[in-house]
């Protein structure tokens, strides 16, 4: 287990290389970040001093080294856009892109796995197809048109949610939150359901899948000739079984609801780190898109790390040691 | 004058006299597409940055409502000689902190104005020195005469010394230093609203500065106690936060949706025209095209190619179908409104496919020839590049609309890498002639002149006029060279104005704003009824 653990780390280190280089080679490709810091109308020579003072001139390689050297150190640099450090910003954005990740993906375990149970035992039922029917839409539809119609639903017509922001937040330590304030938890909602809609979804049609072949199998019919109750049955034998795929499923969904915010939050103004790389990109901001993709690179890493930890409780045949493993 | 002294005076009674009223609380919520970037008035010369910095900070002399120069933190001005400039400051001014505004805060900010990390210098064109006399006298000293320093001046914002000096924060931004500068994100002028909070990509909240000398002085107009200003990055979502009553107001509303808005009972839309043309120029110093069908030869150095691609185009069109009417053909690359610009120097070539045709078979093209156009990916740009492309192709000249991301767009005409490009120059700056022309039309030199004359034309006859009008005191005489340039760059045609664009402003029904053309709005003369 420790050799396995280590194992997966170094193949990070590996993965957050190669994400470093492809980010800082792509981003020098992107444009002139100093014709847009500074207006048309200034002159040549403006132009060349501000080139100089970033570091511009200086070779591809020079520029990635230290790059590399101050990323370890988590110094990204300072910002071209907002003329702040990247690290700063970033640890300001996280708590925003945290918080709606966390309500979307709750949202979408909370209400998709029993519409999927549901659906899965019903399978003809009116109800299951009018589920499965509105799921197609949240899964063909695109994000930034769902958040649209949602703001012009709660936001316009209805008047009852906020359009755009994050309401009143209040500071806990370095992480602000929008948790304890009544217009701060209304302007998640709209946000969190159009950043949510798309797993809900996917996690409701996965777990329908799965129940209905865990369904078919022979504990199951076992398990009902033995006259246990239907709760125990689906609940205890079938979901349980289903739920190896779903926390994959999960798992590497929350990394993307966490990286492809961007959309969500641009349409809902969302102060998160989608909306400042965002902008960053607009700007040929280098080192906050630089240091985004590696923070997202991370993110997965990581991510991918706890979905194999987790394997290891769910699924006992994973806790067998090899060596008896391969005794039989 | 007495009669609108004896206004304001009787509007400060007024004000006085409703004070009380005042303070139940006005609140202005308004919104832009972009967030500002500093919040320092010497570091960025960009309108995000100045549509707040114009808020909270103020220069010696300023503008009235029909943008002509009126004193401001300075009461009156003398010129003792030719490259001398005196001016005595209010006295009683009021910083944020209550500190008093004095001749150091002037010599101070110009300095850092002056700095070489300062975008900024523009606003003391020909400065060489400031020098305090007493402790509400200054002296400008000039390199060579400036006639139109005052202009100039209007940048110039003035900023407390030892607030300043006490924050570490005596030099504009520096991006060599890897830390943000305390300026950027905190202010202290003595601006009619001072900064509260400043949260990047969330908001920024200004509040009325109480001690405000305009108060007194009766230029005050506006009953609002605080401003809350909203960077909303989605057209639509701005949009929908106006409509939904959660903003007051949205200075960039897209042109596509302005038809809309007039259409709803609970909103009003402003209408100012930018001090800006958009016009098209053309490499006019290769000797073929860089990019296009002529390798022998540049079909651009013959001016009656220029005229033809003039004629070509229908402007009335671009104004009807690609900006929504939000524009305004004309003939000269400087707008109404910018000092020197006259009717005579706006000509305007008239649409004329036939015409342009017939100018192309005399040069020799009687088939015309193929070129791309170089457009950034900017709106409107882009779309005006493509309806230009099609335009053209009708006289014959096969054009290819090559629309470059932004970011890469500026260096690619700058490197020259370019045979036919799209630009727009704005002059609300200084709002004078000479800026604008000297750099679109004067040969490119090391000196920073001609800085954005990307097609390299040559011209003694405009340089020398140029010269005459960097250094012309008389007013009379500055409009008649400025109008002798306007007309021979429109024989020569070394670039085609298209037009100048118009820029709306959607508001709530209950504010009064004051459009200006240089596309900010100045709280001190907005109200909410």
């Amino acid at each position: 287990m420790i050799a396995f653990i280590i194992q997966r780390l170094l193949q990070g280190v590996i993965v957050m290389l190669v994400v470093g280089f492809i980010a800082f080679s792509l981003f020098n490709f992107v444009g002139d970040p100093v014709s847009l810091m500074l207006p048309p109308e200034a002159t040549q020579a403006d132009r060349e001093s501000m080139r100089t003072a970033l570091g511009l001139d200086r070779p591809f390689y020079v520029q990635f080294a230290n790059f590399i050297l101050n990323a370890v150190q988590g110094n990204f640099g300072l910002s071209l856009r907002l003329g702040r450090p990247v690290s700063a910003l970033l640890v300001e954005r996280l708590p925003a892109t945290l918080e709606l990740a966390f309500v979307a993906a709750s949202i979408a375990l909370l209400v998709g796995i029993p519409l999927g149970v549901y659906t899965g035992l019903n399978r003809n039922s009116w109800l299951s197809r009018v589920f499965l029917t509105v799921s197609l839409i949240g899964v063909s539809l695109p994000t930034f048109l769902i958040g649209i119609f949602l703001i012009l639903i709660f936001a316009v017509w209805l008047g009852w949610l906020p359009s755009f922001g994050r309401g009143d937040t209040t500071m806990l330590g370095g992480w602000s939150t929008g948790f304890l304030t009544t217009t701060g938890l209304k302007a998640l909602i709209l946000p969190s359901i159009t950043l949510g809609l798309f797993q809900l979804t996917l996690i409701m049609r996965l777990v329908r899948s799965e129940m209905l072949e865990v369904l078919r199998t022979d504990y199951i019919k076992f398990a009902r000739a033995r006259g246990l109750t239907n709760r125990a049955v689906n609940f205890g034998h079938a979901l349980k079984n289903t739920l190896v795929p779903v926390i994959t499923i999960t798992g590497l969904q929350l990394g993307a609801i966490i990286a492809f915010a961007i959309i969500t939050e641009t349409v809902f103004q969302w102060p998160g780190m989608g909306l400042l790389f965002i902008q960053a990109v607009q700007f040929a901001d280098i080192p906050v898109m630089a240091a985004y993709l590696c923070l997202i690179g991370l993110i997965f890493v990581v991510i991918n790390l706890v979905v194999d930890l987790l394997y290891y409780f769910v699924d006992p045949r994973l806790r067998v040691d090899h060596s008896a493993a391969g005794g039989h | 004058m007495p009669l609108r002294l004896a206004l304001a005076t009787l509007l400060a009674a007024v004000l006085a006299a409703l004070a009380p009223a005042l303070a139940s609380g006005k609140v202005l919520r308004y919104a832009s597409q972009d967030d500002v970037q500093t919040v320092d008035p010497h570091a960025a010369n960009l309108l995000t940055s100045s549509r707040v910095t114009g808020n909270l900070y103020e220069a010696l002399v300023w503008r009235d409502k029909d943008w002509k120069v009126i004193p401001w933190l300075a009461v009156r001005w003398s010129q003792p000689d030719a490259k001398t400039w005196r001016f005595h400051l209010r006295d009683g001014v009021k910083f944020h902190d209550g500190a008093p505004f004095s001749a150091d805060d002037v010599v101070f900010s110009a300095g850092r104005a002056l700095h070489p990390l300062s975008q900024m210098r523009i606003s003391l064109q020909g400065v060489e020195k400031v020098t305090k006399i007493d402790r509400l006298t200054v002296d400008f000293a000039l390199r060579e005469p400036n006639p139109v320093l005052l202009s100039h001046l209007t940048q110039l914002r003035i900023m407390n010394k030892a607030w300043a000096v006490k924050h570490g924060a005596t030099l504009p931004q520096d991006y060599k230093a890897r830390e943000d500068t305390y300026a950027a994100r905190h202010a202290n002028g003595t601006g009619a609203f001072r900064l509260k909070e400043y949260q990047p990509d969330v908001r920024l909240v200004l509040v009325a500065h109480a001690d405000w000398w305009g108060r007194a002085a009766g230029v005050n107009e506006s009953n609002l106690t605080e401003v809350v200003m909203r960077p909303i990055k989605s057209n639509a979502t701005r949009l929908a936060a106006l409509l939904s009553g959660e903003v007051d107001f949205v200075v960039d509303p897209a042109t596509q949706d302005v038809a809309r808005l007039r259409a709803d009972p609970g909103i009003r839309i402003a209408e100012s025209a930018e001090l800006r043309v958009q016009y098209l120029a053309f490499d006019l110093h290769r000797d073929e095209l860089l990019h296009g069908s002529e390798r022998r030869k540049n079909p651009f150095k013959d001016v009656r190619v220029r005229r033809a691609v003039a004629h070509a185009i229908d402007a009335e069109a671009i104004r009807a179908k690609v900006m929504r009417g939000f524009s305004k053909p004309i003939g000269a690359l400087i707008a109404p409104g910018i000092d020197g610009y006259s009717p005579e120097g706006d000509i305007r070539l008239p649409f004329d496919r036939a015409r342009a045709k017939a100018l192309l078979a005399e040069a020799g093209y009687p088939d015309g020839f193929e070129v791309t156009l170089d457009a950034g990916n900017i709106q409107p740009a882009a779309d005006i590049a493509q309806a230009v492309a099609a335009m053209l192709a009708q006289v014959g000249i096969r054009t290819r609309a090559n629309i470059v991301p932004q970011p890469t767009y500026f260096p690619k005409i700058e490197r020259y890498d370019t045979s036919f490009y799209l630009l727009s120059w704005g002059g609300g700056l200084t709002a004078d002639a000479y800026y604008t022309l000297q750099t679109l039309l004067h040969t490119r030199t090391a000196q920073g002149e001609g800085d954005f004359n990307l097609g390299r034309w040559t011209d003694p006859r405009a340089d020398a006029l140029l010269a005459r009008l960097r250094v012309e005191p008389d007013a009379g005489k500055r409009r008649e060279i400025t109008r002798d340039i306007l007309q021979l760059a429109a024989a020569e045609l070394p670039a085609v104005p298209i037009h100048q664009p118009l820029i709306p402003w959607a508001m709530r029904k209950n504010v009064s704003a004051q459009v200006t053309p240089v596309n900010t709005l100045y709280f001190y003369r907005t109200r909410i009824d």
